[in-house]
């Protein structure tokens, strides 16, 4: 079981890795979280967490597309078998404890092998990494504010206050980006783990990123944590996953991710200050991520 | 009104003439109490909600068939024939589309319209036990619908016309002074008050029939599946509701009275609104589906010629559906942050679910395997509905673990789940329903051939208009969103193609009516007129004339020993 969940791991990866190199190809910005038109499957993920999100939901869909095929054939064959002109005398029978047992039982075993897998990933998902697992400590942490209806930004630990982050105007966006990109983008450095704590000024919103794995409530009077760390350098797209009023659609998330020597100048652009950075687990870039 | 009243008297439950009083006087439908016309009423009324909630959903994949504001953008459309407004005006859509689908088109057409006309006929009672609290029952409904549709068109605050804070109404968005100031709220508000006092009582009047006006030898165990479905149906709506008004009253007061039940400046809790809610809306959704189990159980049944395959199973499988149904609520609400062990929690109540829901799934089956199949049409809107609830029951298990569902959480993946269980599911049951039942309830014939094409065109016109919304969750486009990214196009326009094929299959179904019922009007023959599905349909209504007698089982039936349904 091991063994065909890596294989899957293998292939998401590779077909992430083809996608974010098509993408390079096209523009000089790697550009990998956001929609393409007519995909039928995740975005490609950007971060470990989001990687093993796929893994999880391919499992899945093997299971369940077994099942609804089972279901589909069982259905196409008494259809066939059973209908009027194949067999007209009906048998009578209404019990057979057998199948009543495997269908009751083995289903269970089914839910107890998702389970196996789910909760894990949950408490990957959930717990914040402290630097003895498989991630490091978070070195940045991001205040992210709802407001009706544009997201404002702190960054506590640099002194960066009120980064105020609108839909960027539909004439000075590029077309595939409108509704997508904001007209202030909040920077990330690559490789590190950051935290992001997000509530709301008003009503409840929600921040939402697709490629990494992430979405948390904005609610007044909460906090609410989350985390990610974000392998490649690119420019990341999500939107508002919270009903919030007339303009509910139009409150997206744009972060680019970049170098620390980036990230740093971006910082400093915004009035921030370096002295208080924390700068370990910098250096940590995509060779970390395990195969 | 003296006239009306005396007229009561003559329809009243003392009447005992055998005689069918005229359609076309009111009193007969304004103060009636007997419960297939008070079934039939249901009906009409759920066909209209449903049309009327249809149209909404219309103005929906428009705005969505392109990017960009087609509908929504403040100029009029149709010739000037009227303005559709604003973004905000599209949260009204939406938020209506779904409280017309939920509170008045699926529960009055299953519960009280079906549930009203063959409850009674199934176990073998005369009528309703409190005939009239059903009549108050069902007039509650077109008031509540009265209101709730003056919402739409009264101020909602700074953002425009009507509510549009989605069929959910999550605090602070609907108790915001600044953004839903306006009585638009206050009157949706009294109409679900309503709507809920129209169910409880209802729920109340089927509880006390089922258990007090069986016929003699009919017990619990041989009680007809159906029965089953609407007994714990009635338990689902008299438990959950309940809530559902609590939370309504705090909203009500904390927009009102300045009370701060949900306003964090006062120490109160938006996702206390939010636990209370999905309190009352998770049993809410086995509400709109357990009486379509009920209803494909006989169904599959009677045009397999075969009893149903493991009666006590299906029975007790959808009594633990209703119980599990009422511990899973906060699955609805994995994003708010709420501890990861109660995460962990929800997602493993959650999944048992599927346990039971596959027992029903796999008996169904079992109850055709062996069987002599004869394919009319109620039986194809059963056999759809078994593949499509499976399409929707197996995403259901996806989305029950938290940690895929932080991708999809509030997208159109959910949007597709739950249109498979509702639209595709409860939708399907209800035709299902309706094709075996209208027979028995006119005594007229329907044309076969209307009837296959509505379910051809409905069914492929949902999987069409659904199945990409899966596409478009999983890339992240997320709901109740009136414009999207160029990268949702290609599946949003095909959609809404969807919607135009299901749209014609309504347009066959509406002629289908008229066809019924006035072009042709052709009357069952009498050979067949009791049972026109042969031998198969076991239960108690076959054995009456198509339709009943106005008043049936004076001599109540006696059920044998070994009979089981």
């Amino acid at each position: 079981m091991k063994l065909w969940v890596k294989g899957f791991s293998r292939c998401a990866l590779a077909a992430a890795t083809a996608l974010a190199a098509a993408g390079s190809a096209a523009a000089q910005e790697t550009v990998v979280g956001r929609p393409t038109d007519g995909a039928i499957g995740l975005q490609p993920a950007a971060t470990q967490v989001a990687a093993d999100v796929h893994d999880f939901h391919t499992l899945l869909m093997v299971i369940v597309t077994a099942i609804t095929v089972l279901v589909l054939a069982l259905l196409v064959w008494v259809v066939v078998r059973y209908n009027r002109n194949a067999n007209a005398t009906p048998k009578k029978f209404t019990h057979n404890v057998t199948v009543e047992v495997i269908w009751t039982i083995v289903p269970v075993i089914i839910l107890v092998v998702i389970a196996a897998f789910s909760f894990p990933l949950l408490f990957e998902e959930e717990r914040m990494p402290d630097g003895n697992g498989r991630f490091p400590a978070p070195t940045v942490t991001i205040k992210a504010t709802g407001n009706a209806w544009n997201w404002g930004y702190d960054y506590p630990d640099y002194g960066v206050e009120g980064v105020i982050a609108n839909m960027l105007p539909e004439e000075e966006a590029v077309p595939e980006l409108y509704r997508l990109a904001t007209d202030n983008p909040i920077y990330i450095p690559v490789g590190e783990t950051v935290r992001i704590l997000v509530t709301s000024n008003d009503v409840i919103h929600s921040w939402a990123m697709p490629s990494f794995g992430v979405k948390e409530d904005a609610i007044p009077g909460r906090v609410n944590e989350g985390w990610f760390k974000v392998d490649q350098p690119g420019a990341y797209y999500g939107q508002c996953s919270e009903l919030c009023g007339t303009r509910h659609a139009f409150m997206p998330i744009e972060v680019r991710a970049v170098s620390r020597v980036e990230f740093e100048q971006w910082i400093v652009s915004q009035g921030g200050q370096l002295t208080v950075a924390p700068v370990e687990g910098a250096a940590v870039d995509s060779a970390d991520r395990p195969s | 009104m003296t006239m009306l009243r005396a007229d009561a008297g003559h329809y009243g439950p003392a009447d005992h003439a055998d005689h069918r009083p005229s359609p076309w006087n009111p009193a007969r439908w304004l103060l009636s109490t007997n419960h297939k016309d008070i079934g039939t009423m249901y009906l009409i009324f759920a066909i209209f909600a449903g049309v009327f909630g249809g149209v909404l959903s219309g103005l929906i994949r428009w705005e969505l068939a392109e990017p960009g504001l087609q509908v929504f953008n403040g100029t009029s459309l149709l010739g000037g024939f009227f303005t559709a407004g604003n973004e905000h005006n599209y949260n009204v859509v939406v938020t209506m589309h779904g409280l017309v689908m939920i509170f008045f088109m699926v529960m009055p057409a299953m519960i009280g319209g079906f549930g009203n006309w063959f409850v009674p006929l199934m176990i073998g009672a005369p009528d309703m036990a409190f005939p009239r609290m059903n009549n108050i029952s069902f007039w509650l409904l077109p008031v509540s619908f009265a209101l709730a549709a003056l919402s739409m068109v009264v101020p909602g605050g700074s953002m425009g016309t009507g509510f549009g804070g989605g069929w959910t109404m999550y605090a602070p968005l609907s108790t915001s002074q600044q953004l839903h100031g306006g009585p638009a709220m206050d009157l949706l508000i009294l109409s679900l008050h309503i709507a809920g006092i129209s169910s409880i009582l209802g729920a109340i009047n089927f509880i006390v029939t089922i258990f007090n006006m069986r016929a003699p030898g009919m017990t619990i165990h041989r009680m007809p599946l159906f029965v089953w479905s609407v007994l714990i149906t009635a338990w689902l709506l008299l438990l959950s509701l309940p809530v559902l008004a609590g939370a309504l009253t705090m909203l009500l007061t904390d927009r009102n009275f300045g009370t701060n039940f949900f306003n964090p400046a006062g120490g109160g809790d938006p996702v206390m609104y939010q636990h209370l809610f999905w309190f009352f809306g998770h049993p809410e959704v086995y509400i709109l589906i357990l009486p379509g189990f009920g209803m494909i159980s006989h169904i599959v049944s009677t045009f397999s010629k075969k009893p149903v395959f493991g009666y006590l199973g299906m029975a007790y499988a959808m009594v633990s559906i209703g119980f599990i149904g009422f511990i899973v609520w906060a699955h609805h609400m994995y994003t708010v942050g709420m501890g990861l062990e109660l995460e962990a929690y929800f997602v493993a109540a959650t999944m048992i679910i599927a346990v039971p829901t596959g027992i029903k799934i796999f008996s169904w089956i079992a109850t055709m395997w062996g069987g002599s199949l004869d394919f009319k049409v109620p039986m194809l809107w059963a056999i759809g509905f078994i593949f499509l609830f499976t399409v929707g029951g197996v995403t259901g298990v996806l989305l029950a673990n938290s940690g895929f569902d932080t991708l999809v959480h509030d997208t159109y993946y959910v949007v597709a789940h739950f249109h498979y269980v509702l639209s595709l599911g409860a939708v399907f049951a209800i035709f299902a329903g309706f094709y075996y039942w209208l027979p028995k309830m006119s005594g007229l014939k329907y044309s076969g051939l209307l009837g296959g094409i509505h379910f051809w065109l409905t069914f492929i016109g949902v999987n069409v208009l659904f199945f990409p919304m899966h596409f478009l969750g999983l890339q992240g486009m997320p709901r109740r969103y009136v414009d999207y990214p160029e990268g949702f196009s290609y599946w949003n326009s095909v959609a809404s193609y969807g919607y135009l094929i299901m749209g014609a299959g309504t347009l066959v179904f509406l002629y289908m009516l008229l066809d019924t019922f006035v072009l042709r009007r052709q009357k069952l023959d009498a050979a067949h007129n009791k049972n026109p599905w042969g031998e198969g349909a076991t239960t108690l209504e076959w054995t009456l004339s198509s339709p009943p007698p106005f008043h049936q089982f004076n001599e109540l039936p006696v059920i044998a020993g070994d009979e089981k349904h």
